[in-house]
């Protein structure tokens, strides 16, 4: 259809953005965290090289324990979005109207578009001493004090569930919906009861969406930053805050970027797993939406 | 002097060949279909006419002049889609007028152009409509309008039937038929169903695993195959296989393979002990005694389609015929002891494909 | 389906408490702009605009507080600029991997959603570190001082196109890949040029794609805080003047009043991307 001359070089030109984006914006400075968490600083602008970074953190129980815990924490939180965000998926795409339909969509993506500040000083406003909440409590009667519900990992829990419920939904709602619903009444015809509907018929359709939406979910979870630091207070031991400290705080690029390189690689490692347990891919479940 | 005129015209993808050696002239305006079935080659046949891809070998001439070197868009050849592929952007006047604004015509002459067109396709005045407000029947004649009004030297017409339900489709081969006349304009329209083809052409040519098996008019397609494949790809027909047993002068002594002999013409080079299929239109069968050869069977169901109706006879070997029951006669009824006849010329015998 | 009554009744009980779930928070960010009330909390104290338009302090409104509105210039320009970069650069991957062959294309394909799966703390730190190294490099060796190498407004930029490119490919691939083939082909046999192709059938197929994938990339990066708290200079964007403002001095209700002014004007672009997405129904 097009001349071999023409082809390639509308090849070429469409190659060249794609190449500058991911090599300069990606490729290399990842590599260059790779690099810089293996050289240890010994002197003005002398550098050794080796694993003494990593050997660092290794040796500190407070950097490894937070990365446990943010890891535990993260895999918590995809759990529960997927346990709570499961019914609502279920209902918008299968059994709300077509018309309530969008609109509870909609409703599903408006916290979206408001930014994680946003949402978390909103949850500030409810949640403290002088917040809505224990005001309106102790109006009621029901508690006598106000009664502090910030900086509790209860309370970064939620506000995490809250932030990222929406990234599970979403993939979730797209794959239910391309579900026929014949498929559920033969199930039911065939003599299944709701349970083995749902466990043979509904979850196995749904599982390119729940791979999808945990991926998601865990990986803004674990790379979260705001709703920890702010419904945790300074002391909420999230992972991320670690690296923002070594970078604006303390000034430390090595240490800060060897923290960078773990936080990758174990998250890459959950994603990986969690793949290679569902056998799906990254392709077909995250680029979907 | 043709139309259009392709001289061993090859194409192929890698080690797949999917158009070999394809010639064809078709005078100027006829209307000239290809026939055959999906993935013979024909839908990159026509791709090579209208220049989205390039032959291997051989030529395309558009009114005596190659245009091989020639861009799809500097090719006086227009295009009706499998789709249509109107634009969804557009109304239906800047649909048609697209063509001529890249022609660079002046926009009082476009108006007048699109509206002389509209006219002539019956859909006056739907200049500002949307594409998705027309129907099937419309759209298709706003697909035609957009091309003819940039008055090509041929008009290609990529099975655009297909998409439609079978009643519209009925009416759409008549008006497709009275469209071509109108214009005056060469058609090469491509189609799997061969009625589409033979209700319309001028001449069809059928098409096989990318070359031509037969040219002519759908009479002669129909009447005289002259391979196996247009015997059976043309037309309804019963097929027996068996073996030449004898050969004398045009007609072939045939012993079947379930068992069984008949007598038929010979339309191929086969001879004596070749492998042959035999093709039987169920019109050239009958009921009751009478022809050269007399199959003997019982009747197995009545197909009641009206004119069409048919009568499907198991033989005592046990191979099913369609026999022609045009009367509604029914022959009688399910399970009675009937005959089978027919005379040697209308039983065609062709080489066993793939044998 | 089968379903009591009961069940029924608990499942959409459960439904409404979620999005109620939902918006609450929301709503308690909203509502406390508009309290005549220094701190953003009960008791209610009466409705007020202050918060919005008070000229002097201790009520000092929305649009007289400089550095706020200073922030939402400086979001707004890096906004527009990421996102005029993500949509261009989303548009030509989108073409390449709908459209072209080449070799290892799977892997590239892989290579380009990593970023969405990169936290964006790290692709912050590695943008930084990496700016820092060329920068350092070309100053060492080449006697080169090149400042937007160093955190700012240009390596904001730079760090949010790493991520958004990924989002603007992926929605204008995804409306490229329903594109059919063959109106390009009906343009060209009825005589237009390869550009006039793209710039009167592609493109005006391909414009509501590019506008909401404008619109979502303007957003997220007028909302992004993870990648931007690394790059950020002397210039900083309204999340990162909100965040200081959160932790550092208190908050009082004129970040209620911000929250109101987001939501209203994420809302407006969702809303208006959501309607340009919908074929019109109207002749």
């Amino acid at each position: 259809m097009m001349g071999r001359d023409a082809g390639r070089l509308s090849l070429i030109l469409l190659f060249m953005p794609f190449a500058l984006w991911i090599g300069l914006l990606i490729v290399l400075p990842q590599l260059g965290i790779g690099y810089v968490s293996l050289r240890e600083k010994v002197g003005i602008n002398q550098y050794e090289f080796g694993f003494k970074n990593y050997a660092d953190f290794i040796s500190e129980p407070i950097y490894r324990n937070t990365l446990l815990r943010t890891a535990w924490m993260s895999i918590l939180v995809t759990a529960l979005a997927l346990i709570a965000g499961f019914p609502v998926a279920y209902y918008i795409a299968k059994i709300a109207k077509t018309r309530s339909r969008a609109a509870l969509f909609l409703m599903c993506l408006i916290p979206l578009w408001v930014s994680d500040l946003v949402r978390a000083y909103g949850w500030i406003v409810l949640l403290r001493e002088t917040g809505v909440i224990s005001t309106a409590l102790v109006s009621i009667g029901l508690i006598s004090q106000p009664i502090e519900m910030l900086y509790t990992d209860m309370t970064v829990i939620i506000g995490l569930v809250y932030t990222v419920i929406l990234f599970m939904i979403v993939p979730l709602v797209s794959t239910l919906q391309g579900m026929d619903d014949a498929l559920l009444e033969a199930g039911y015809n065939l003599g299944g009861s709701r349970f083995t509907v749902f466990r043979r018929i509904i979850v196995p359709y749904a599982m390119p969406g729940i791979v999808a939406g945990s991926i998601i979910t865990f990986m803004l979870t674990a790379g979260s930053y705001l709703t920890p630091v702010l419904l945790g207070g300074k002391n909420s031991s999230w992972f991320t805050e670690q690296i923002y400290n070594q970078f604006i705080t303390r000034y430390n690029w090595e240490a800060g970027a060897t923290f960078g390189v773990l936080l990758l690689l174990f998250t890459s490692l959950v994603v990986w797993l969690g793949l290679l347990l569902t056998g799906q891919s990254l392709a077909t479940t995250v680029a979907k939406d | 002097m043709y139309d259009l005129s392709c001289s061993g015209l090859t194409k192929r993808f890698g080690p797949f060949t999917a158009v070999s050696d394809v010639s064809l002239d078709i005078p100027s305006g006829s209307f000239f279909s290809i026939l055959g079935p999906s993935g013979c080659g024909k839908t990159t046949l026509m791709r090579m006419i209208a220049g989205f891809e390039s032959p291997s070998e051989g030529d395309i001439k558009i009114k005596g002049e190659s245009v091989v070197a020639t861009p799809p868009n500097k090719r006086n050849v227009k295009m009706v889609f499998q789709h249509l592929a109107l634009f969804p952007m557009m109304s239906v006047g800047e649909n048609i007028a697209y063509g001529l604004r890249c022609r660079g015509e002046k926009r009082g002459a476009i108006g007048a152009k699109v509206a002389g067109i509209l006219d002539r396709v019956g859909l006056p005045g739907t200049e500002d409509k949307r594409i998705d407000q027309l129907s099937g029947g419309q759209k298709q004649r706003i697909a035609i309008a957009r091309c003819m009004v940039l008055e090509p030297d041929v008009l290609l017409l990529d099975e655009p039937l297909g998409a439609l339900d079978l009643k519209l489709r009925e009416h759409m081969k008549i008006e497709l038929k009275l469209l071509q006349n109108q214009f005056e304009t060469t058609f090469l329209y491509i189609t799997h169903d061969q009625s589409e083809a033979l209700v319309m052409s001028d001449q069809v040519a059928v098409m096989n695993a990318g070359r031509f098996e037969q040219i002519g008019s759908p009479k002669e397609l129909y009447d005289a195959p002259v391979s196996g494949f247009v015997a059976g790809f043309v037309g309804d027909s019963n097929c027996l296989t068996g073996t030449i047993a004898t050969v004398d002068g045009a007609d072939a002594r045939v012993r079947l393979d379930d068992g069984g002999e008949l007598i038929g013409r010979v339309a191929d080079r086969s001879g004596p002990g070749d492998a042959v299929e035999v093709f039987l239109r169920p019109e050239a069968l009958s009921l009751g005694a009478g022809g050269a050869t007399t199959l003997p069977g019982t009747v197995d169901s009545l197909l009641f389609n009206g004119a069409n109706s048919r009568v499907l006879v198991k033989l005592a070997t046990g191979q099913m015929l369609e026999v022609a029951d045009p009367a509604q006669s029914g022959g009688g009824a399910v399970g009675d002891t009937v005959t089978v006849s027919f005379q040697p010329e209308r039983a065609r015998v062709f080489a066993r494909r793939g044998a | 389906m089968p379903s009591s009554p009961h069940f029924k009744w608990i499942y959409r009980a459960y439904v409404v408490v979620f999005f109620v779930f939902l918006i609450s928070p929301l709503v308690a960010a909203g509502a406390f702009a508009f309290n005549d009330s220094l701190f953003p909390s009960l008791p209610w104290r009466g409705f007020t605009l202050d918060w919005f338009f008070g000229p002097a302090e201790p009520k000092l409104g929305l649009i007289h507080d400089d550095r706020l509105l200073r922030g939402m210039g400086n979001s707004l320009y890096i906004g527009l600029v990421v996102s005029a970069l993500a949509v261009a650069a989303g548009t030509t991957n989108a073409f390449l991997f709908e459209r072209k062959s080449f070799p290892l294309k799977g892997v590239l394909y892989i290579l380009m959603i990593v970023p969405l799966v990169i936290p964006g703390v790290i692709l912050g730190i590695a943008i930084l570190l990496f700016a820092s190294m060329v920068a350092n490099f070309a100053d060492r060796q080449l006697g080169l001082f090149i400042t937007w190498l160093r955190p700012g407004i240009p390596l904001i930029v730079l760090g949010q196109v790493s991520f958004l490119t990924t989002i603007t490919t992926l929605v204008i691939a995804a409306r490229l890949k329903k594109f059919d083939i063959a109106l390009e082909e009906a343009a060209l046999n009825l005589g237009a040029s390869r550009l006039r192709v793209l710039l009167t059938v592609t493109l005006p197929y391909l414009f509501p794609a590019l506008f909401s994938a404008f619109i979502v990339a303007f957003l997220v990066s007028f909302e992004n805080f993870n990648t931007t708290m690394i790059l950020v200079g002397s210039d900083a964007p309204l999340t990162v003047t909100m965040y200081d403002r959160m932790v550092k001095v208190g908050s009082t209700p004129v970040l209620n009043a911000v929250s109101v002014v987001l939501m209203l004007g994420s809302g407006l672009l969702a809303l208006a991307s959501v309607l340009i997405q919908r074929p019109s129904k109207t002749a």
